[in-house]
């Protein structure tokens, strides 16, 4: 019997604004505990909301970038329970009218690109953080995060494996992060996903009952708690049970999801509009203010470099993955223009494993664009072979030489340029097959690899600097073949 | 001298007839003489009194006079002082200090008025009698064994015996108007979002709005163009230009003062349910605005029985949330010894909140919870809508509409404590201007038979508080009943 598993994701991220979503209290990370906690925060009898227009302007933002309807008129409603973290006994959401509604949002899968439908985007307030440890078995209380800005995205039941929920997840965390909305910080929480799950027999088209696993914030932990959670229901059902709606959390270090409540001690959070806020109102005029200021988006920037530069779906859809790397990738092409398929393969192969190593971001890495492209140039003209200019760009990389010309500094300086001088390269060949006349006597006798070996007797000769191209050309000439 | 109108205060005050400090120190020993028979106050600060009283009469001396400079005003205790402590008349805020002033705190207190105290009231302002106050009831100075009103009874009454010219209230069924009618005196709420309610404690977001208490309807004007005005940190808060709700009391309009103002007289409030007294007080009142050129129209306001009950869905609704932030956590009473947290907040809650207040989250929890929603929430914002319609048709043919502020004139201590409806019905004639969101002002027109004051209810279209205020003015330049002084206080 097989199953098929039906996924939907819940993503909160957070939103990129200086201060809070209903008072003017920083949402910087890190401070000490209650120092950004304000009277609206801390609920203080008789403050009010207020609400951050830049979160507004961000959920539109975003409602724009995955083609969704942005709601002209929205409401803000509280939802309603108690705990301790929990300022004002309720938190303020959008319940029945969010900002923004439907979209889509393309994810690459090992089949291809999927569609995955959105089902919605609202804003809300983060609650604050209860610190169980370090109070001598009391509870702790920070209200620092209480009131940081949210945008919960909604994701309809469209991916059907934990890799794809995965991929969901890694393109839309991009795709926050390209538009500037929220920092995509995933260890700081930034960027949380709840993930809900089922299984249902292939060819079912019922939805089978979920199970939500909350609060995944790292990709491997969306997969593996995916990946556990499926397992267990399908082993369940086959044994003869059935799922039970409830709500799980992962434990990462046991490697398993553990219920937290089911759908029967689910609160009834008596939803109802807060009569502190006026329904929201978004006119024309901002939408389009938003829509004029957006960036060209990873989509559109992927086709287009496919038309503009040639290069292959693969290496545009890689190149695109943050605003940063296409924009390395677009300074290299710009300053050394009609070889972009080089310049990709160096943007993505190079400079990226480098980075890697060094766990850096693109926008701080030790060689520019413009550096780089100048050793490009080189390889293109032929003054090093690729495995030289390997050479030169660590060299560059270690900060051996800086400037724009840093690659042409190194060449000259370690005296790397190649030799392409059709009349040296000439006399070297010919010394070469004077001195190995056992190789050439193996070519002779039909053995293609015999060449091979007197092209690297050629680049010894000449410690690698000789164009082998070249070289090879040259030996066949001489050998007749 | 001391117990005049604001007005008269005012004058004596810019010609240095008076001083803020006679006239705080005055009202002090007042208080401190006759306040422990009506329990008018919850907070009495004499030192800060004094001292606002000096720099008021520096800022005179030096020329920089408004005309609220060095006046004593009065807060009610659900507007947050900074330095004073504000309760709800709870023992959950018992010993609450706010760090912040409420928007009308800080605007009378930049208009140069000296406060003297925090006042009595009904509990987190749930109630039309001030009986429900955790610091005891509020007597009526008219007779101290009824109650003033509520749930602004504590300013009602500090107004009626004379211990300040004027004080602060908040409305959100009626608590400014009915215990303005209880007491004897005038009260306003003006239209929803002109005082912003930044700093008020909330007990029905939608509904509240704070007004002033005060002798004369002049009176009324005078704190209210200090009181009004936009304020960014209330959402709900209007921002529209300022206006001077006196503008119109000055001109001169000979004998008819009022020709061409048209009354409208609902149907539905002169229908049967009216004390005799009330009714008859009404019609001397009635004779008396035609006197002076107006002339009455009869109107409809067809879903006015309803606005009890949905007052009554609507503001436990609203409170019912509002009211989750006293959990013991971070301010207000936490009870002594609990088990775990819910046990916390049981015992701090039902410890920490009267019975009334107790049985208005419990209403307004249901009212919410699922599958309740539709029929009770939803189905009342609905009503609510026709409510506000009935009004907006009615000013159609009509400037102003008058009735009797509460059917009754004030009622004895415990005599509606165990029955909550009847203590709700109170509200009859006062919910509908919370659920239209429109003023409405009420003036004293008369004694019942137990010499009890009696009020005049003047409701009017959105921001048509400068014409009511003058409408009143008018009728209290012919009359003295605004002028009549409880023995009490005499």
């Amino acid at each position: 019997m097989s199953w098929e598993t039906v996924i939907g994701l819940e993503t909160h991220a957070q939103l990129s604004t200086a201060s809070k979503i209903f008072s003017g209290a920083s949402t910087a990370f890190g401070a000490a505990p209650n120092s950004q906690a304000c009277a609206v925060d801390i609920a203080l009898p008789g403050v009010l909301p207020v609400l951050n227009r830049g979160a507004v302007e961000r959920a539109i933002r975003f409602g724009l970038a995955v083609g969704a309807t942005i709601n002209r008129r929205s409401v803000f409603a509280r939802k309603n329970y108690f705990y301790p973290d929990l300022p004002k006994g309720y938190q303020i959401s959008q319940f029945e009218i969010p900002v923004v509604q439907g979209g889509t949002l393309t994810i690459a899968t090992g089949e291809g690109e999927k569609t995955v439908r959105l089902t919605r985007a609202h804003l809300e307030e983060d609650a604050g953080k209860s610190l169980h440890e370090d109070f001598h078995g009391m509870t702790g209380i920070d209200l620092n995060r209480a009131g940081t800005p949210l945008l919960e995205i909604v994701s309809e039941p469209d991916m059907r494996s934990a890799a794809e929920a995965v991929a969901y997840a890694k393109t839309l965390h991009a795709l926050v992060k390209w538009i500037g909305i929220c920092d995509g910080n995933m260890q700081e929480g930034s960027f949380r996903c709840d993930a809900n799950v089922s299984v249902r027999r292939v060819g079912d088209t019922r939805l089978g009952t979920r199970c939500e696993i909350k609060n995944l914030n790292s990709f491997r932990f969306l997969e593996q708690a995916i990946e556990f959670e499926v397992r267990r229901q399908i082993d369940l059902i086959e044994d003869g049970g059935k799922v039970v709606q409830e709500t799980r959390l992962y434990d990462p270090d046991r490697h398993e999801t553990r219920s937290m409540r089911s759908k029967e001690d689910a609160q009834d959070y008596r939803y109802f509009p807060d009569p502190d806020l006026p329904p929201l109102a978004i006119d024309d005029a901002w939408v389009n203010r938003v829509r004029a200021e957006l960036p060209e988006l990873p989509e559109a920037m992927k086709v287009r470099f496919e038309a503009r530069y040639a290069l292959p779906a693969y290496d545009a859809r890689t190149l695109t993955a943050s605003r940063e790397l296409a924009a390395y990738f677009e300074a290299t092409a710009a300053a050394f223009p009609g070889a972009a398929k080089l310049a990709a393969n160096w943007v993505l192969g190079e400079v990226s494993a480098a980075l890697n190593k060094v766990e850096r971001d693109i926008a701080d890495a030790p060689v520019s664009a413009t550096q780089l492209a100048g050793l490009l140039r080189r390889i293109q003209d032929g003054t090093i072979s690729g495995k030289m200019a390997k050479d030169v760009f660590d060299a560059m990389w270690a900060g051996e030489a800086t400037g724009n010309d840093a690659a042409d500094a190194i060449i000259a300086a370690r005296g790397l340029t190649q030799i392409s001088d059709e009349g040296e390269l000439a006399r070297i060949v010919d010394e070469v097959l004077a001195a190995n006349p056992a190789i050439v006597a193996e070519w002779k006798a039909g053995k293609e690899r015999a060449l091979h070996s007197l092209v690297g007797k050629a680049m010894q000769a000449t410690k690698g600097k000789a164009n082998p191209a070249q070289v090879n050309a040259i030996l066949k000439k001489r050998l007749g073949a | 001298m001391i117990t005049a109108p604001i007005t008269l205060l005012s004058a004596a005050l810019r010609e240095r007839r008076l001083s803020s400090v006679e006239l705080t120190q005055g009202l002090l020993d007042r208080i401190a003489r006759l306040d422990p028979g009506l329990n008018a106050f919850i907070t009495v600060d004499r030192e800060r009194a004094l001292a606002d009283a000096k720099a008021a009469d520096a800022a005179i001396a030096a020329g920089r006079a408004g005309p609220l400079t060095g006046i004593p005003v009065a807060h009610k205790d659900i507007l947050a002082t900074a330095g004073m402590r504000t309760t709800c008349g709870s023992r959950m805020l018992a010993t609450y200090t706010s760090p912040f002033d409420a928007h009308v705190v800080e605007a009378l207190a930049r208009a140069g008025t000296v406060l003297v105290g925090k006042t009595n009231m009904d509990e987190f302002a749930m109630g039309s009698s001030s009986e429900t106050s955790h610091f005891g009831p509020v007597k009526n100075p008219w007779n101290p064994e009824c109650v003033p009103g509520g749930s602004s009874g504590g300013s009602a009454a500090a107004v009626a015996a004379r211990l300040v010219p004027g004080a602060t209230g908040t409305d959100t069924g009626g608590s400014i108007r009915q215990p303005a009618a209880l007491s004897g005196v005038c009260g306003l709420k003006p239209t929803y979002g002109v005082c912003s309610r930044y700093g008020l404690v909330a007990f029905a977001s939608s509904l509240d709005q704070a007004g002033p208490f005060a002798q004369t309807a002049h009176d009324v004007a005078l704190l209210l163009n200090a009181m009004a005005g936009h304020d960014p940190r209330d959402s709900t808060s209007l921002d529209r230009p300022g206006e001077d709700y006196a503008r119109l009391l000055g001109e001169a309009r000979g004998v008819k003062p009022l020709a061409g103002l048209t009354i409208g007289l609902p149907r539905e409030y002169f229908g049967g349910g009216i004390d005799a007294d009330v009714g008859q007080a009404l019609d001397s009142a009635l004779a008396e605005f035609r006197a002076l050129g107006a002339t009455t129209v009869e109107v409809e306001l067809p879903n006015a029985g309803l606005s009890v009950p949905v007052y009554y869905v609507i503001a436990p609704a609203e409170a019912s949330s509002n009211l989750s932030r006293f959990d013991g956590v971070r301010y207000g009473h936490r009870a002594a010894t609990y088990g775990d947290l819910t046990d916390m907040y049981r015992k701090s809650r039902a410890e920490g909140f009267g019975a009334e207040v107790r049985r208005r989250i419990l209403v307004g929890t249901y009212v919410l919870s699922h599958g309740y929603y539709d029929a009770y929430y939803l189905k009342a914002q609905q009503v609510r809508h026709l409510i506000a319609e009935d009004f907006r048709r009615a000013y159609r043919t009509c400037d102003v509409i008058m009735g009797p502020t509460a059917p009754t004139a004030a009622f004895r201590i415990g005599a509606k404590t165990d029955d909550p409806v009847q203590m709700y019905l109170n509200d009859i004639y006062t919910v509908a201007a919370n659920l239209a969101g429109a003023p409405a002002l009420s003036i004293p027109c008369g004694f019942d038979r137990n010499g009890m004051p009696i009020g005049l209810q003047i409701q009017g279209n959105y921001f048509a508080e400068a014409r009511m205020l003058d409408v009143a003015h008018r009728y209290q330049q012919a009359t003295d009943w605004h002028r009549r002084v409880p023995a009490v206080a005499a």
